[in-house]
């Protein structure tokens, strides 16, 4: 597993500046928080301002109507559709491998924590390419799905399974990443106890890592409602059907109406910043509260 | 059927482990083996022959031309970044810190088209750096810096625990025995740093390479030119060449594998060094 | 090179002010030890640091060899600084570690290697030189953190609670080492520690704190022998204080349980500190209860004998005893007892300390 970090405040670190050892020059300090400030502006401050101030450019009416209108909407379904389905899923998978991973050893461990972590370094193409050789017009299951009559790819099965894989690993990093940093000593007193396996997981496991299981929640739901990649490939871009959020900027955009596109690419925009506010005040009330350390950056 | 022996006594261990492959095979074995058998379908020969086409190639050398100097970049700024969070308090550092996240949040598609209207010849960035002489959007350039934007939280994330937990008597130790700031910075917390540095590099470096929505507008998509590797893989299942796709699939794979394992064997010298 | 320190204050701010160290002022004596020493809180480490720099003091002043330095940044100072958790560089070799404070002054390569060949062989770790620190021992990772102090040839070394984080044995051992070591380098040396033996054993001049001040400063054995309140006595060598009265020359404790013949005047009160060693054991056969002290517990360590004595009012006074004169008495669990004080101090309670 790669970055966990526990976000602590240290005590030292509210008199490093008071340390003579442990302060920099305050001219250095200055310029190297100019530095730092402007690198943010640029990067991350302009490309959030653009959205909004080209989405409201053509005027409020045009605005609206962007995300008013008939596609639109059912893209938002779609994509609401999408996380809606992948996420309870992908709940459940987390849950069961952060228990498995975090509370026994054995042959193999390794190689399931490794491939856990394959989607976040595939290709979204990569990974849209693969459900098309398995349930595509040539793929593995193209006989049994033509029987069946059901369409898969270039469909709304296609794309909610793709956004399935992509966020699949998500809560399991993060709810494994807490589980291992708060250990299994309660779990192992309950069980002196007397308590049966699902009494421990419910009443002594849940309610300890909690926070983190909203954190991968809160993640996923970003992910999902934002993937663009892999859907792309997936999704044939019928509009009105087989297009999520993303997908319908992608064709305003290309379709050259600039303002509709950053419209609609507003609201996700809008949704972006939620969830880094929840983000947040999730790591802060598990802070405050201490039922173990939210892990921040375990997403990587 | 007890096959191996688990070690750990809480219950769970038989449901857990069936569910988890159950669901990893369904949703993760069975999509990668098809990548997998479909591509050695294709015969050795043939599959380096498609490989190394020439325009197979000017792809994948500029997703890694300019992954590498976006994580290079990324790397040194997230340094910077990650040591004015933790060392520095200033108005707004939550506000910042919290930015840094953005490009974790932030569908791609949307980071895509906010990052062309800023650099094209008319956005925001894009007319002064013309007139410096220097096109932004539509160029190799303009795929570094949606790089950038896209790498950001890697290093930053993966140094500031490490600079948060550094013990001060290291830093003080060094001013006792005369080193200034610059020196203890270069020789004792540097080295310190570095291999989350490394970490936050090579995962910045593996999205990069496989980055489609951020980069797929700014770059202009002219082949042989600014043709990124997974946007000529949709070129091609879009023309129905399965076998040219799969093929330049299965290399990106390879080096998703490659610096996944890379990672790994970071993390456990790390933790075996200690 | 002599440290002395003048009204020298620190407070630590926050929700809760505390104050570190209040007004100290002492002064340490050339190519000497000093020991600061004092329980946790005492303001010990802090006045440490802020004669290293490592902390800026809210008034008073720092001199070395009566050069004002309180605005001497650290890094200038020159003192050596050896850290209880010894700080050497993980990721530098010992040879690297050792030399770092030349390296940033920009000496050259031949006499820096020259210097660490010397200071190795200085700290008995010849050969150490491309060990990484994870390779060494406890005893020999502060070996080498001394070295890396020394090697600068500071005005004054600084040692943090050295020996702290050590095994007793090894500790027991790096003791005698550092006391010949010093002999050897004759650098004046500030000392902090908690552990009173080591203060006693180690030092030419010690500096007891409490609190942020300080409580007594001296040669060891004056502060031993003549402590000049009750935590002075009871924190170096474990002293019992009792109060008492003059009665026809004898000074009566715990009704009547512990006396001893006094030359003060009758009817003053008065007030011991009693070491363990300093009582005097007879046994008793019969006599008035009441009257009488009773040993509730013997346990053997070593050649000493230690017994918890009841004492009449129902305070417990602890004895001790080396092995021959405890068998001279013949002394078992539950006898009675009457005690004398060898030698400890008896004095006139002129005011309460606390």
């Amino acid at each position: 597993m790669t970055g966990v970090a526990v976000k602590r405040t240290s005590a030292e670190g509210l008199h490093h500046h008071e340390r003579p050892a442990l302060s920099d020059p305050v001219l250095a300090r200055r310029v190297l928080i100019f530095l730092a400030l402007a690198f943010v502006a640029v990067f991350l401050g302009l490309p959030l301002l653009i959205v909004f101030s080209s989405a409201l450019k053509e005027g409020f009416g045009v605005y609206l109507a962007a995300i008013s209108d008939a596609e639109t909407l059912s893209a938002v379904r779609l994509s609401l559709l999408a996380a809606g389905i992948s996420i309870p899923l992908n709940l459940a998978f987390g849950m069961a491998a952060a228990w498995l991973l975090s509370k026994y050893d054995f042959p193999g461990k390794s190689v399931i924590t490794t491939l856990i972590d394959l989607p976040f370094s595939v290709s979204p193409v990569v990974a849209g390419l693969m459900f098309v050789l398995l349930f595509g017009a040539n793929g593995w299951f193209a006989p049994l799905l033509s029987a069946a009559d059901i369409k898969i790819i270039f469909a709304v099965p296609g794309v909610v399974l793709v956004t399935t894989f992509v966020t699949f690993p998500l809560v399991a990093r993060e709810v494994l990443a807490v589980m291992q940093a708060q250990g299994s000593d309660e779990e192992e007193a309950a069980l002196t106890l007397g308590a049966r396996g699902w009494t421990v997981f419910f009443r002594i496991t849940l309610p300890k890592v909690k926070w983190g299981v909203l954190y991968g929640v809160i993640l996923t739901n970003a992910r999902a409602m934002g993937e663009f990649g892999a859907v792309s490939v997936v999704s044939g871009h019928i509009r009105g059907e087989t297009n999520t959020l993303p997908l319908h900027v992608e064709i305003l955009y290309g379709e050259y109406q600039f303002a509709s596109a950053f419209a609609v690419a507003s609201l996700l925009g809008l949704l972006a910043l939620v969830s880094l506010v929840a983000k947040h005040w999730v790591e802060w009330q598990a802070a405050r509260r201490r039922t173990g350390d939210v892990i921040k950056g375990a997403a990587t | 059927m007890r096959l191996f022996t688990k070690r750990g006594v809480l219950p769970g261990f038989g449901p857990s482990l069936g569910f988890v492959v159950f669901y990893m095979s369904l949703l993760l074995l069975l999509p990668l083996s098809a990548l997998i058998l479909r591509a050695s379908g294709v015969g050795l020969g043939e599959f380096f022959r498609i490989a190394t086409e020439p325009r197979v190639m000017a792809a994948y050398q500029l997703s890694f031309g300019t992954s590498f100097a976006a994580a290079t970049c990324n790397a040194v700024f997230g340094v910077l970044l990650a040591w004015v969070l933790v060392r520095y308090p200033f108005p707004g550092r939550k506000l910042v810190d919290a930015m840094v996240d953005l490009p974790f949040a932030l569908p791609t598609a949307v980071a895509g088209i906010a990052l062309t209207a800023i650099y094209a010849p008319s956005g925001w960035l894009g007319a002064p750096l013309l007139k410096l002489g220097m096109k932004a959007a539509f160029t190799p350039f303009g795929i570094f810096l949606a790089l950038v934007f896209v790498g950001i939280p890697f290093v930053v994330r993966t140094v500031q625990p490490v600079l948060e937990d550094l013990e001060a008597s290291l830093e003080e130790a060094a001013a006792v025995l005369g080193a200034t700031r610059l020196q203890t910075f270069v020789k004792v917390l540097l080295p310190q740093l570095f291999p989350a540095v490394v970490t936050g590099f090579t995962l910045a470096f593996a999205r990069g390479v496989g980055e489609y929505g951020s980069v797929v507008f700014i770059s202009g998509n002219m082949p042989m030119k600014t043709e990124i590797a997974p946007l000529l893989i949709i070129t091609k299942l879009e023309q129905y060449d399965y076998a040219g796709a799969t093929v330049i699939a299965c290399v990106m794979l390879g080096v998703s594998f490659l610096s996944l394992f890379a990672l790994n064997l970071l993390q456990r010298r790390r933790t075996g060094a200690r | 090179m002599s440290v002395t320190v003048q009204n020298l204050t620190k407070r630590f701010g926050g929700r809760r002010e505390v104050v570190g160290v209040d007004e100290i002022s002492f002064n340490c004596p050339e190519h000497r030890i000093t020991s600061l020493l004092g329980p946790s809180g005492s303001g010990k480490s802090t006045l440490l640091r802020l004669v290293a720099g490592l902390e800026v003091p809210d008034a008073g002043a720092v001199c070395i060899n009566g050069v004002d330095i309180t605005n001497v940044p650290v890094r200038q100072r020159n003192v050596g600084f050896v850290f209880q958790n010894y700080a050497l560089f993980r990721h530098m070799t010992v040879a690297e570690n050792i030399a770092f404070g030349l390296t940033v002054r920009k000496a050259q390569k031949a006499q820096i290697q020259e210097r660490v060949a010397e200071l190795l062989s200085l700290v008995q770790l010849s050969g150490y030189e491309k060990r990484l620190p994870d390779q060494l021992s406890g005893g020999q990772r502060q070996r080498i953190a001394l070295a890396r102090a020394l090697a600068i040839r500071p005005k004054v070394l600084l040692l943090d609670e050295p020996f702290g984080a050590l095994d007793a044995q090894v500790r027991v051992e790096l003791r005698e080492w550092l006391h010949r070591l010093h002999e050897q380098t004759q650098v004046t040396t500030l000392l902090v520690t908690h552990d009173q033996e080591e203060a006693l054993e180690l030092s030419d001049h010690v500096v007891l704190l409490r609190d942020g001040k300080i409580e007594q400063a001296g040669a060891p054995t004056e502060l031993y022998e003549r402590p000049a309140n009750a935590f002075v006595a009871s924190f170096l060598g474990g002293a019992t204080i009792l109060s008492g009265r003059v009665v026809r020359g004898q000074a009566l404790f715990a009704e009547e349980g512990l006396s001893t013949a006094v030359d003060l005047a009758e009817g003053s009160i008065v007030e011991a500190f009693i070491r363990p060693h300093d009582v005097r054991l007879a046994k008793v056969k019969g006599g008035t209860p009441a009257k009488v002290a009773r040993v509730e517990r013997l346990i053997r360590i070593g050649g000493f004998v230690k017994l918890a004595v009841a004492l009449p009012n129902g305070d417990r006074i602890s004895v001790q005893m080396p092995q021959h004169e405890f068998l001279e008495h013949g002394i078992e669990q539950g006898d009675s007892v009457l005690l004398d004080l060898r030698h400890g101090q008896v004095t006139p309670r002129l005011s309460y300390s606390i």
